[in-house]
């Protein structure tokens, strides 16, 4: 296995490891998942259908509404939460919503996260010093 | 951050074990953004329906409300968001009762808290508007959008729990659109026909919230020709919000920080992004539909102001809803009760359409509505909600509100 480290800002949470789940698009808890079924929903996100329960949810930015800060800590009350979301740049909701529910969160990377990381790597995040360690399998 | 005294001993506990779990809250989300210290704030908002809610947050502000009164009780006046239930229409929108339970308890533990229940995105046309340089937390996209644009006041996002915190704590961390650097513009639009019409707005709003990159970029509208009205501006803030997570726009020869390009720009103006009448068609074009089915009408998002019920309440006069078709109206409680008095309510109902007050679509339920009404094609006037309803299971249409009405009425879409 290869180790990478992406250096991010400190962000907030718990430790996280676990699989990667990426896109190049957008994130809000309201407009996008089926939280009951724990599945992106809506049709036109590059993640519809995918299964997003304790993943390392990497996505571009936060959209939408206020929500998600209520979401995250409903979902992770029902064991239906992401692992971890890394952003390239949150905004308030996120923040207030992973303070809420003990969900790491770590954006502004030194680099665009979205790009550096494939879904299927597995991931650990550290929040507290904004560390991200990407472990990607040899190539045969 | 920097603590003074009196946060010091909040911190402590010195005020009581649910002030000290909101300060410590606060100061997580504060060292997130970089903020150095705290803004006292003069009013909160709280978004905090039943949906985002679920059972484990209702259950969280049940065990706020039993804590001792001198410890949960919000030292500021703090007002809510639209609910996740209406008392008095659930029955004939089949909203399942389990849901209305879970809300009488939130409306419960809310009251308990001191928490007055405004139940309204629209706040700002009917409770108290902010006052420009008035620090606020706000938690309504489309509320905070509009208290930092149209009036001037300083809020950033503030989430249900985070509007909370500065409810038992009057204050916020520092940072975002509480500080004067971060609200000047970063884009440039430039508007070369101007909306004449809600769901136009909504639309002009909803484009340029697509072209925004992240929470602090702030667009600036150049070539507005006379000034838009009231519900004008809430349905564009409201959309480009939503689309845009945006939380501050500027509007040349409008908006109170924005006399001209020099002052709203804290380097060289940038370059205009041109708006073209045909970028509003193509963003209508992006919600029509293949075909004209119809099964739910709805007006809301944001809740309706006293003009738009007037509007609608004409274009239903001695109208019937289609059979096939459901027609919904989400406003204010302030705002239903001035509809009754005026006359407004009676000409509407008579229609068949249900006039629904204190909630919002989006926010009460909607896929398990629509599932319970056979609900899947959904027309509206609101770009807020074509934006949001898709991932509810909903083929949303954008139109104006004569359009809606007239296909209500018709059945199908005209």
């Amino acid at each position: 296995m290869n180790s990478v480290l992406i250096q991010g800002h400190p962000g907030i949470g718990p430790k996280a490891t676990g699989l990667a789940l990426v896109a190049d698009d957008n994130f809000s808890a309201r407009y996008d998942l089926n939280r009951i079924e724990g599945v992106f929903s809506r049709p036109a996100h590059k993640l519809f259908g995918q299964a997003y329960v304790g993943k390392i949810l990497v996505l571009n930015i936060a959209k939408g509404g206020v929500a998600t800060a209520w979401m995250l800590h409903e979902m992770a009350s029902r064991g239906m939460a992401p692992a971890a979301l890394l952003l390239n740049y949150a905004n308030p909701i996120i923040a207030q919503g992973a303070a809420f529910g003990g969900i790491a969160l770590v954006d502004r990377f030194d680099v665009n996260i979205t790009a550096r990381i494939i879904t299927g790597d597995t991931v650990s995040v550290d929040p507290a010093t904004g560390e991200v360690i990407v472990s990607v399998a040899q190539p045969a | 951050m920097k603590l003074n005294a009196f946060e010091q001993a909040m911190r402590a506990g010195e005020m009581g074990a649910a002030r000290q779990r909101a300060i410590e809250q606060q100061i997580q989300v504060g060292r997130f953004f970089d903020a150095e210290d705290f803004v006292e704030v003069v009013q909160a908002h709280i978004m905090a329906d039943t949906e985002s809610l679920g059972e484990a947050g209702v259950r969280f502000l049940e065990e706020l409300a039993a804590e001792p009164e001198s410890d949960n009780r919000v030292c500021i006046p703090t007002i809510t968001d639209p609910r996740g239930a209406d008392f008095n229409t659930f029955e004939r929108i089949r909203h399942d009762p389990a849901y209305v339970e879970l809300e009488r308890r939130a409306d419960q533990a809310f009251r308990a808290l001191g928490i007055l229940m405004t139940d309204t995105c629209i706040n700002y046309q009917t409770i108290l508007p902010p006052v420009r340089g008035e620090h606020l937390a706000m938690g309504d996209t489309g509320v905070v959008i509009y208290s930092n644009s149209v009036f001037g006041a300083r809020t950033n996002y503030e989430g249900g729990p985070s509007a909370l915190a500065a409810a038992l704590t009057g204050r916020t961390p520092r940072y975002g659109f509480h500080l004067d650097e971060m609200r000047r513009g970063t884009r440039l639009f430039r508007v070369e026909q101007q909306p004449t019409d809600w769901s136009q707005w909504g639309a002009l709003g909803g484009f340029i919230g697509r072209e925004m990159g992240s929470y602090y970029d702030v667009p600036v509208l150049d070539g507005i020709t006379s000034p838009p009205g009231s519900d004008d501006l809430k349905h564009f803030g409201a959309a480009m919000a939503s689309f845009g997570s945006t939380a501050l726009f500027h509007m040349i020869g409008v908006t109170p920080e924005a006399p001209d390009l020099a002052t709203v720009f804290a380097n060289p103006v940038p370059p205009a992004r041109a708006i073209k009448a045909k970028d509003i068609t193509d963003f209508f074009a992006s919600y029509a539909m293949p075909d004209d089915a119809l099964d739910v009408v709805v007006f809301a998002a944001p809740q309706l102001s006293l003009f738009e019920l007037d509007r609608l309440a004409g274009l239903l006069q001695g109208q019937q809803i289609h059979a096939d078709v459901s027609l919904l109206i989400a406003t204010s409680p302030e705002n239903k009760r001035a509809a009754e008095r005026m006359g407004l309510d009676a000409r509407i109902s008579k229609s068949g359409a249900i006039l629904m007050e204190g909630v919002c679509f989006y926010q009460m339920h909607a896929r398990e509505l629509g599932e319970a009404n056979g609900w899947k094609r959904l027309m509206t006037n609101s770009a807020k909600l074509v934006n949001i309803i898709g991932g509810y299971g909903y083929e949303p249409m954008l139109a104006d509100m004569e359009r809606c009405v007239a296909s209500a009425i018709a059945g199908r879409i005209v």
